[in-house]
C-alpha cells in the first residue's frame, strides 16, 4: 500500500471562483464587504442604516442571502440601490458560486461598494471565501460576551467586528470590554466599532471604517495602474 | 452544519485525484483540519459515511488530523501554540503573527495498488 502526498485545499474549486471574483472587484475598484453573524444579531438593520445614509447616486448594491424568502431583499430595495436576492433553499452559508450567479447582469464598473449579506449563522460561513475585500463580524449585545471564545474561526478571519444593539445594554448581563477582549483574544489588533443601529449609535465609526476600506481599494487599483 | 458541503468537497477532490491512480484502490483520505477552520472532525466523518454511501468509494475511510493554532515569532522564528497570550515563549517578543491553524486541505491519500511494470521499471533503474 503506498500514502501519497497531497497539497490541495478541500475548497480549492470555491477558492477559484472566489479568487476570480477577487480579481473582478479589484479590477473595477470595487469595495466588497461580507456581512456575517448569528441570526437576529442585525445585519439587515445595519445594511438599512448604511444604504439609508447614501446619496442616491451612490453606486452600491447588496446581495443578501437567506435560507429561505426574499423579505431581506424586500427590507434593503426600499433604498433605490440595486438589491438582490440569493435563497439558499436550505444551505447555511453562501458560496462563491452563489455570488457569481448573484452578480450576473450587473456591471461591476457601475459600482463603487458591494455589500453581501451572508446567512445568519457564525460557524459555516467561515470557511467559504466569496472573493471579499472583508469579512465583518456582527455581535449584538442580547448574545453572549464569549462568542468570539465559542467560534472562534468567525473572529479570527473578520477584520472588523460591529458590536450592536449597545442601546441594549443597561438591560442584558452583556460585558461589552469582556467582548471586545474576547474577539481581541482570537484576533490580536482586531477593529472594533460599537453602534446601534435603532439607535442610530456610533454608525459614523462604521461608516469611516467603510470609507477608509474604499480608499484603500482604489489606491491599491491606482497603483496597478 | 456545513460539513456536508465539506464531505461533498472532499468527495469532488477524491475524484479527481483518483484519476491518477487508474487501477488503484483508495482506502484513506487524509485531511489536515486546523481549529480556526470553522470545520467539525466528528461531524465531518458523521457526512463523509452518508455522502459515500452506496457508491464506489464506500470503502474509503477519512483520518483526519487536527492542527492546533501556531504563531511565529518574527524575531526569532520560533513557532508555537499560542495560550492565552501570544508573546514568544522563546524570546519574549510582543510581535508574533499568525502562522497556521485555519487548514481544511487533503493530506495524503493511502493507496492499494499493484505495481504497474512501468513503475516498476523506474524504481529498479533508480537503484
Amino acid at each position: 500500500m503506498n500514502r501519497i502526498g497531497l497539497e490541495r485545499k478541500v475548497l480549492n474549486e470555491n477558492d477559484r471562483l472566489a479568487a476570480a471574483l477577487r480579481q473582478r472587484f479589484e479590477g473595477n475598484g470595487v469595495l466588497c464587504l461580507n456581512l456575517i453573524s448569528s441570526p437576529g444579531a442585525g445585519k439587515t438593520t445595519l445594511l438599512e442604516r448604511t444604504l439609508e445614509s447614501f446619496d442616491r447616486s451612490a453606486r452600491v448594491a447588496v446581495l443578501t442571502g437567506d435560507i429561505q424568502t426574499d423579505n431581506d431583499a424586500a427590507r434593503l430595495a426600499r433604498y433605490g440601490f440595486p438589491v438582490r436576492q440569493i435563497t439558499t433553499a436550505g444551505a447555511c452559508h453562501l458560496d462563491a458560486r452563489m455570488i457569481e450567479r448573484g452578480l450576473e447582469g450587473w456591471r461591476l464598473e457601475t459600482l463603487d461598494l458591494l455589500f453581501i449579506e451572508n446567512v445568519g449563522n457564525l460557524v459555516c460561513p467561515s470557511s467559504y471565501d466569496l472573493g471579499e475585500d472583508a469579512k465583518v463580524v456582527l455581535l449584538s449585545v442580547t448574545e453572549g460576551d464569549d462568542k468570539p471564545l465559542k467560534y472562534p474561526a468567525i473572529f479570527f478571519k473578520s477584520e472588523l467586528m460591529v458590536l450592536n444593539k449597545m442601546d441594549l445594554l443597561p438591560y442584558v448581563p452583556f460585558d461589552a470590554q469582556r467582548a471586545e477582549e474576547n474577539a481581541r483574544c482570537v484576533h490580536p489588533g482586531m477593529e472594533i466599532v460599537r453602534v446601534s443601529c435603532t439607535g442610530n449609535l456610533g454608525l459614523e465609526d462604521w461608516f469611516a471604517w467603510i470609507a477608509n476600506r474604499r480608499g484603500r481599494v482604489v489606491a491599491a487599483r491606482a497603483a496597478r495602474a | 452544519m456545513h460539513e456536508m458541503s465539506i464531505a461533498c468537497s472532499v468527495l469532488e477532490a477524491l475524484e479527481q485525484e483518483a484519476r491518477r491512480f487508474p487501477g488503484g484502490r483508495i482506502l484513506r483520505v487524509g485531511l489536515r483540519v486546523g481549529e480556526l477552520a470553522g470545520v467539525d472532525p466528528e461531524s465531518l466523518e458523521f457526512c463523509w459515511e452518508a455522502a459515500v454511501r452506496g457508491t464506489r468509494w464506500e470503502p474509503v475511510s477519512l483520518e483526519i488530523e487536527r492542527c492546533a493554532r501556531r504563531q511565529r515569532c518574527q524575531s526569532c522564528g520560533h513557532e508555537f501554540p499560542p495560550a492565552g497570550d501570544y508573546a514568544c515563549p522563546a524570546c519574549g517578543s510582543a510581535t508574533t503573527v499568525f502562522a497556521g491553524g485555519d487548514e481544511l486541505e487533503l493530506a495524503h491519500l493511502e493507496v492499494e495498488q499493484d505495481e504497474p511494470d512501468w513503475a516498476r521499471t523506474q524504481s529498479l533503474e533508480r537503484k
